[in-house]
């Protein structure tokens, strides 16, 4: 009973979170056996102003959120100490900007695994909340979206 | 007296005419003697001459492996989540784009990483994107030697216990001889690749 209690607090807070903040498209890029690192993509849209502060995964060791930046065609990568969410604005972490950096990876990510990711977020009156999602592992060579705009995905023969 | 005045400025704005059609006629056939590439032409550079690697085989290669094939060469590691994936998507669409021309190029993912990119990490990431995709490593100097010769750009950013690599990001293409061609671009298409590789399989 007292599990019950727990779960359903569990999920109730789950709920008031996603109210919150909510996640759309969420996915995992595979990888390779032995390769050690890898990065999670999604969309995130916040009621309130807030900040990704945290994530987390039991698949890594280590997780971070990471911005890439192009300075003279040199890519660099780096650990940001969190991402705003301006209230109802869509924020966007995809290849070409933020990703959720998942390293000291605990085995292969298969394509089609649920991966769990925590994301925790903080909102303006300093209280945090998380969520809990599932994200699906795409094959390694799955492009973003946004790659594709630039040139002809629809004209593409396969 | 206005009349012959008129005639002068007739005489002159034809010939003016004349000298633009000549000029412009010029131009075309001037651009129709050498390509045009969308990526950065680099032909006759005093560097990126040759590399000398190893397969995930155990072989070793170098340019002259490839001769008869345009080689598309970047320089990434596998533990880069955005912009070496993006590459390589690009690089198999590539491919893609080439048809039955898709043969004669060799696509090469040299890795900046040898410490984490051991051999069947190398071959099992590449062959991901395409089978026919060749991964090349080295010891710690020659990946050294061969980022010097390729004025290409890697460091070792420590994070979160770990590392990652800030890399430059521009393919190399070479011509069927061997030949440094042509540096592309990280926001370029897959079509403005391929429209350039086209151009060095027709050896122009």
């Amino acid at each position: 009973m007292k599990r019950l209690t727990l779960s359903l607090a569990a999920l109730m807070m789950a709920v008031a979170a996603q109210a919150q903040v909510s996640v759309k498209d969420a996915w995992v890029r595979a990888t390779v056996p032995q390769q050690q690192a890898t990065g999670a993509f999604m969309q995130l849209v916040s009621a309130k102003d807030a900040k990704l502060v945290e994530a987390r995964s039991p698949v890594a060791g280590v997780v971070e959120i990471h911005e890439m930046a192009m300075v003279d065609q040199v890519m660099k990568m780096r650990a940001v100490p969190g991402l705003e969410l301006p209230a109802g604005k869509m924020v966007e972490l995809k290849p070409g900007g933020y990703h959720v950096m998942l390293m000291d990876l605990k085995g292969q990510v298969k394509d089609g695994d649920m991966v769990p990711l925590t994301l925790v977020v903080e909102g303006k009156d300093g209280k945090r909340q998380t969520l809990e999602l599932k994200a699906p592992a795409r094959p390694l060579n799955a492009a973003a979206q946004k790659d594709m705009s630039q040139g002809g995905h629809g004209a593409m023969k396969h | 007296m206005a009349y012959p005045l008129r005639a002068l400025a007739r005489v002159l704005a034809a010939s003016g005419l004349l000298a633009l059609l000549v000029l412009v006629a010029g131009c075309q056939r001037a651009d129709e003697g050498r390509a045009v590439f969308r990526g950065l032409d680099l032909t006759g550079a005093s560097y990126g001459r040759d590399f000398r690697l190893t397969d995930p085989e155990g072989r070793e290669r170098t340019l002259a492996d490839f001769k008869g094939q345009v080689v598309l060469l970047y320089f990434g590691f596998t533990q880069c989540p955005d912009v070496c994936p993006t590459a390589l998507i690009r690089a198999a669409e590539v491919r893609q784009l080439l048809g039955a021309q898709a043969s004669r190029l060799q696509v090469i993912f040299v890795t900046i990483d040898p410490e984490r990119d051991l051999p069947a990490v190398l071959k099992g990431y590449t062959a991901a994107f395409d089978p026919a995709f060749l991964g090349l490593y080295g010891d710690a100097e020659r990946t050294r030697q061969t980022a010097q010769e390729f004025k290409v750009y890697y460091k070792k950013v420590p994070t979160g216990g770990s590392y990652t690599m800030d890399h430059s990001t521009l393919s190399y293409a070479f011509d069927p001889q061997g030949r440094l061609r042509l540096a592309l671009r990280h926001e370029q298409s897959a079509q403005d690749y391929a429209h350039d590789l086209r151009l060095l399989l027709q050896n122009l």
